[in-house]
């Protein structure tokens, strides 16, 4: 028996494994057992009503996708009425993702999801679609700081905070997001990226620009696991490109202490399961009796990164 | 009959191609083995299909096709394809034997209300693939069909043999000779709602024969269906990307082609 437990920031998971935001939703269950998952991670929601972004919201490259939702949301009194219901069927923890175009508005939003049946908040400071251009609190520290401060002041529940990988220095957001009171980093939402249709010569994407993900920024976000479990302390949820368990493993060996699986669901709706079983069949297979084994576990003692000496 | 959305169960099926022939120049007809699926899927659902990459094509995310014919006695599940891009020319190369993943079926088919007795069906293109199976439900159900058929050219007429089958009262009309114009349509369908034999609309492949329907269905007080489609990416409604916008009571609402659809009240439908 491997002991697939985790804790994160508090609060316990049966196993590391659970959907990223936005790749997630009640049309999964059909074919996943959402009392297998280590946790239910929501849809971004926020306070004002949005109605996402212009077709097409996606693009599709060989080894991944674009995309440019933009974070359709019908509000906070809608998301307590309509959704949380139905993932208080099941026995998971549940993870709010939340977010607001300004530090107040995200501190509001979290005081309203003190509610019973929500385990986590996940503060989405990253998405690429939200701001002009893809700005988000995420890219610089000192706006990282002042966003967690304001939702640390504003939340008792462990807080999650994703952070963007459209930024110069992660290492730097990392700790600035742990000293203002993280309890653990979201490792990472999607690369800012565009892409062009020769034939029409128009962009693919409604909005322009767009998030990129799947299995081609896999190893740009692993990278960023590694540097973020290198400065700071909180663990670490590692998300980009994670369609098999070989990939979770992946990260866990980077630092991260669970991993989310996004992307892969809507090409394998079945990843999610496959990642949890395969996930404990690697750790019986290599000798592991807990999954916690893997955290950081890479094999790098004589190793050096120029980079990371200039970062930290 | 009364079919209540997201009732059926769905699931991801690794599924046997028996049949992936070309039915015309530019369409080809796929045939999976695959019973569990084949007894589930219900007329206007569809399914997501993995297509295989093959040389420079490399589809990564699924393709969603409607339903063109599911045969539970048989196990058989049919999907008619134009070989257009990276998917449909990966789909167009399995052969009998091979396999792919197919999940569904999925989104709201359309519902055939008992008090109806006859109905029309105004198609056009490959509209007509997703259509043909709603006239054989009704057929089998006791329920008159009178079928409104457009296409560019006889080539397109690539269902014309179902509705024939089934004894649907069929009118066919060709952009080639001049004979599928709106007000053609128009009179049609007037004709038939005075004739009794049309207790409700149906329509799917083009934008102007829906609104001229829609308009119809509104003036006449005839309930209608309309399928849609909508560039996909996950098929169950997580992703929100195959948004339409919607028209209720004078408000725009956005909902989700593959979960909240594909076949919506066509008194709601915006042009597309």
């Amino acid at each position: 028996m491997v002991d697939m437990s985790v804790t994160i920031g508090g609060l316990t998971l049966a196993n590391p494994v659970m959907p990223a935001s936005g790749t997630f939703g009640e049309g999964l269950a059909g074919v996943v057992d959402y009392n297998s998952l280590g946790a239910m991670v929501t849809k971004t929601i926020t306070a004002e009503l949005r109605s996402g972004n212009p077709v097409p919201r996606v693009s599709e490259l060989s080894n991944g996708m674009l995309n440019s939702i933009g974070i359709p949301s019908k509000g906070i009194d809608h998301f307590i009425a309509e959704a949380l219901p139905f993932y208080r069927q099941y026995g998971s923890p549940l993870v709010v993702s939340i977010s607001a175009p300004t530090v107040e508005d995200f501190a509001s939003v979290a005081k309203q999801l003190n509610q019973p049946g929500i385990a986590a908040i996940e503060a989405n400071i990253s998405c690429p679609n939200i701001e002009e251009d893809g700005r988000a609190f995420a890219m610089t520290a000192d706006s990282t700081a002042r966003v967690v401060e304001a939702l640390r002041a504003a939340t008792a529940l462990p807080l999650w905070v994703k952070l963007t990988p459209n930024t110069g220095d992660v290492s730097a957001v990392a700790r600035a997001a742990e000293n203002a009171g993280a309890d653990a980093l979201v490792v990472a939402n999607t690369i800012l990226a565009m892409s062009i249709d020769i034939e029409t010569l128009r962009p693919t994407l409604g909005n322009i620009m767009g998030g990129m993900s799947g299995q081609a920024v896999k190893p740009i976000i692993v990278r960023m696991t590694y540097q973020c479990a290198q400065a700071a302390r909180i663990p670490i949820i590692g998300c980009g490109g994670i369609a098999s368990a070989d990939d979770a493993v992946e990260y866990m060996l980077a630092g991260a202490s669970a991993v989310q699986v996004g992307t892969a669901s809507f090409v394998k709706p079945h990843a999610l399961t496959d990642v949890m079983v395969g996930l404990e069949a690697y750790c019986r297979r290599k000798g592991f009796d807990r999954v916690t084994d893997l955290i950081g576990a890479i094999s790098d003692g004589q190793m050096r990164v120029d980079e990371m000496d200039v970062a930290l | 009959m009364h079919q209540t959305p997201l009732a059926a169960p769905y699931d991801d099926v690794v599924a046997e191609v028996i049949v992936n022939d070309w039915v015309s120049g530019e369409y080809k007809r796929i045939r999976f083995f695959v019973p569990s699926l084949a007894a589930a899927a219900r007329a206007g659902q569809f399914f997501n299909i993995e297509c295989p990459v093959v040389g420079d094509d490399r589809p990564y995310l699924r393709r969603p096709m409607s339903t063109y014919r599911a045969d539970p006695a048989s196990g058989e599940l049919d999907f008619l394809y134009k070989v257009a891009g990276a998917g449909t020319r990966g789909l167009a190369t399995l052969e009998p034997g091979m396999h792919t993943r197919l999940l569904g079926p999925l989104g709201k088919g359309f519902e055939l209300r008992p008090e109806w007795r006859n109905i029309v069906i105004l198609g056009r293109g490959v509209g007509l693939a997703t259509l043909a199976p709603l006239a054989e439900l009704a057929a089998a159900s006791g329920v008159g069909v009178s079928a409104v058929i457009s296409a560019r050219g006889r080539e397109q007429l690539l269902s014309l043999d179902r509705f024939e089958a089934i004894g649907a009262r069929i009118e066919v009309m060709l952009d080639s000779e001049g004979t599928s114009g709106v007000e053609t349509v128009e009179a049609l369908l007037r004709g038939y709602a005075q004739a009794g034999l049309a207790d409700a609309f149906f329509t799917c492949g083009s934008n102007r024969l829906m609104l001229a329907m829609q308009r119809l269905g509104k003036e006449l007080k005839i309930p209608g269906q309309v399928a849609m489609e909508q560039q996909m990416a996950c098929g169950v409604g997580m992703c929100f990307s195959c948004v339409r916008n919607f028209n209720v009571e004078g408000e725009t609402i956005s909902r989700r082609v593959c979960w909240d659809g594909p076949v919506f009240d066509l008194a709601e439908a915006v042009s597309w």
